[in-house]
């Protein structure tokens, strides 16, 4: 292969890529039992970081950027003037191959432009990760792209070979999408959907009588959002996101905060902060939902369509339910620890073990590593010392604030200081 | 008055066998006042007694076998790491851990408010985000006969445990790592994994991919993955103090990607 050539098909067409936010490797296991190239364990691994401190660990690149659509907020849309590449099949396969053996990467994230037709474009995609898991022997992690509107056909074999399938839904209401992807309609992201999730269920049900069953997108499915590109409210996009979890069972929804890449008056211009605050506090909604036991309507409603940029959803859901507060340590059950501010997961985990073995008070919980900072407000324990004044939400809050430093605190602050 | 309150030292040889042996022999000789030490730093000292320990693998194996009926998996998992941090002192907490388990009745390896219990699994996270840290780093090389070859230098003696996920990895490459900080490395034959040890060129410069030992394709792979890396950066997204706390600067000389 020519060194010179691939590597400008690899700048542009990795460049192209990099909007795509998930990067998880995660949540296949694929043995090497064949003494191939390759293994997934379930958990995946990071093995660089951006310089914006997002996890490298798939080669993540589109096959091309050729397309024949035109979605506003997308830079490989056919109306922008860009250098346009493509890569041929053994081309990613063996950049694939020679990046893994060097511990590079855990695997391939492969999604394209649409050249000629949905189909036409599936194919070539499918053809990559056949040639990898049949002539390469290799057992390492891909992620397809299911394109919009590709035949059912396609997305079965698709599922043979790859570990999770994601169909971008990029814009998370109805109205945005025929505003600024004309050429796309919804029913073209649930079908591939609907049929990824149909023989998933139906691998699951076949697996139990025929153990030979070959695995289907072992992975699962996801999607991604853009935040901030149709004006969409939080109330709208959690509610999108819990329908997607719900409908098509997806593993993850990704928050994708929109970098402006164009001067289209439909969408925010070139040099408008990428709303990365906004995408954090989705993505601790999110988090929320699917671990903490929270309803989507709990956190977001019409009295609060948009989640708090200063404090994180937990604590403004803490905040306006203060009549469920202080919780004992000692005999709380375990959602409702997990409902207080500052307590993570593995904090309860922790505070449950230990409270078997004696009536827990602060040192305790200092020992622990629980951090108490935010949590001591919402508290009692085995001690005399708690928070006994009778605080309002504002009160709390400022107090609160006071005493944390948030890693966005730079980007807050331009906003705060206009007040 | 010296005699009595004298402290006893068993000194092993830096192997998991060995400490266990020292533990075999705390619980025979019933010693209360004991420390272990391993044998490169127990110092002579007038006021304590100091006993070199034989490794003794019968002995050390009566320990692990007694630890099993006294300790979960995770316990026993959390001991063997914490004593790869190789830490001055950490055999004390890994007796007081020891203890703890033997005297209780029910299985109290996850009592966290235990002091010595807290301090070895928190040792053992150390370690444990090392080991993560090495099979996610390590970068292997091409050389010139087909060996993929990685040298690290990792805060602690982490290849005992990395060797498994390459092995199952890497099954139809030959791959050596190297740790040069401790001067030994594991070697995969397409076959088994074997520790050895090398003379490396007097020349050698760990981050310099040299025309003489490396295949000629190599650096061009190094290339296409730098390129790759940067072209996969979002500069309107750039947060450098992330980054840094994702890969500790001491990282940055092994991943090519960096330099
Ligand atoms: S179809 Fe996909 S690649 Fe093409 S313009 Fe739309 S979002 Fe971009």
């Amino acid at each position: 292969m020519s060194f010179e050539r691939i590597k400008e098909k690899l700048e542009i067409l990795a460049d192209a890529a990099k909007y795509d936010v998930s990067c998880a490797s995660s949540g296949s296991t694929r043995k090497n039992t064949t003494k191939g190239l390759g293994n997934s364990t379930g958990m995946g691994i990071c093995h660089s970081y951006t310089e914006d401190g997002r996890c490298v660990s798939l080669l993540k690149i589109l096959l091309t950027n050729y397309c024949i659509f035109d979605c506003a907020y997308c830079v490989t849309r056919k109306s922008n003037d860009i250098k346009r590449a493509a890569f041929q099949v053994q081309e990613v396969v063996d950049l694939t191959i020679n990046f893994y053996r060097r511990n590079y990467i855990e695997g391939l994230f492969l999604s394209s432009g649409i050249f000629k037709s949905p189909d036409y474009t599936m194919e070539r995609l499918v053809a990559v990760a056949k040639k990898l898991r049949l002539e390469e022997n290799f057992h390492g992690y891909i992620h397809l792209k299911s394109i919009p509107g590709c035949s059912d056909e396609l997305m079965r074999e698709a599922g043979l070979y790859a570990d999770r399938l994601s169909v971008n839904i990029e814009i998370p209401t109805e109205t945005g999408l025929k505003l600024l992807a004309p050429d796309k309609k919804r029913e073209d992201f649930i079908k591939p959907m609907t049929k990824v999730k149909n023989e998933i269920i139906q691998y699951k049900s076949e697996k139990k009588l025929i153990k030979s069953t070959p695995k289907y997108a072992p992975a699962g499915q996801s999607s991604q959002m853009i935040i901030g590109a149709s004006g969409e409210s939080d109330q709208q996009i959690m509610w999108t996101a819990n329908y997607l979890y719900d409908k098509f069972d997806l593993r993850r929804v990704y928050y994708s905060g929109y970098i402006p890449i164009s001067y289209d008056d439909r969408l925010p211009h070139i040099g408008t902060a990428v709303p990365m605050l906004r995408e954090n506090r989705l993505y601790q909604t999110d988090w929320l939902m699917r671990f903490y036991g929270f309803k989507v309507n709990e956190i977001v409603n019409n009295e609060h369509p948009n989640l708090d940029l200063d404090v994180d959803p937990k604590l403004g859901w803490a905040l306006r339910n203060l009549q469920l507060f202080p919780v004992d340590v000692n005999t709380a059950d375990k959602l409702m620890l997990a409902r207080v501010p500052g307590l993570g997961m593995k904090s309860v985990h922790k505070i449950l073990h230990a409270r078997r073995y004696r009536r827990l008070n602060w040192e305790h919980l200092k020992r622990l590593g629980v951090a108490l900072n935010r949590a001591k407000y919402f508290l009692v324990c085995e001690s005399r010392d708690f928070e006994r004044r009778d605080l309002s939400a504002i009160q709390l809050k400022s107090l609160i604030l006071q005493n944390s430093t948030s890693k966005y605190q730079p980007l807050l602050s331009p906003q705060l200081s206009l007040f | 008055m010296l005699e009595v309150n004298a402290l006893q030292i068993l000194s092993y040889d830096g192997t998991f066998e060995g400490f266990l042996t020292c533990v075999f022999h705390v619980y025979e000789r019933r010693l209360t006042h004991v420390d272990i030490q391993p044998s490169h730093v127990a110092i002579d000292s007038l006021f304590d007694a100091r006993e070199e320990i034989i490794t003794d693998f019968e002995k050390s194996k009566r320990v692990w076998t007694g630890l099993k009926s006294k300790t979960s998996s995770n316990g026993r998992l959390r001991l063997m790491y914490a004593f790869l941090s190789e830490q001055a002192g950490i055999e004390r907490h890994l007796l007081e851990f020891i203890r703890y388990v033997f005297d209780s009745k029910s299985i109290v390896d996850d009592d966290y408010s235990h002091e010595a219990v807290l301090k070895v699994t928190q040792v053992a996270k150390s370690v444990g985000r090392e080991k993560h840290r090495m099979e996610a780093f390590v970068r292997f090389r091409l050389t010139k006969d087909d060996l993929y070859f990685a040298t690290i230098e990792p805060d602690f003696n982490v290849l005992p445990l990395i060797q498994k996920h390459f092995k199952s990895r890497y099954a139809d490459q030959k791959w050596l790592i190297y740790d040069l900080k401790r001067k030994y490395g594991i070697h995969y034959d397409l076959k088994n994994v074997e520790m050895v040890t090398m003379e490396l060129p007097a020349d050698f410069d760990p981050v310099n991919t040299s025309e003489d030992f490396f295949a000629e394709e190599e650096l061009k792979f190094q290339l296409l993955w730098q390129n790759y890396f940067k072209s996969t950066n979002i500069e309107s997204r750039k947060n450098m103090k992330l980054h840094v706390r994702h890969v500790p600067k001491r990282y940055w000389k092994y991943l090519s990607e960096k330099r």
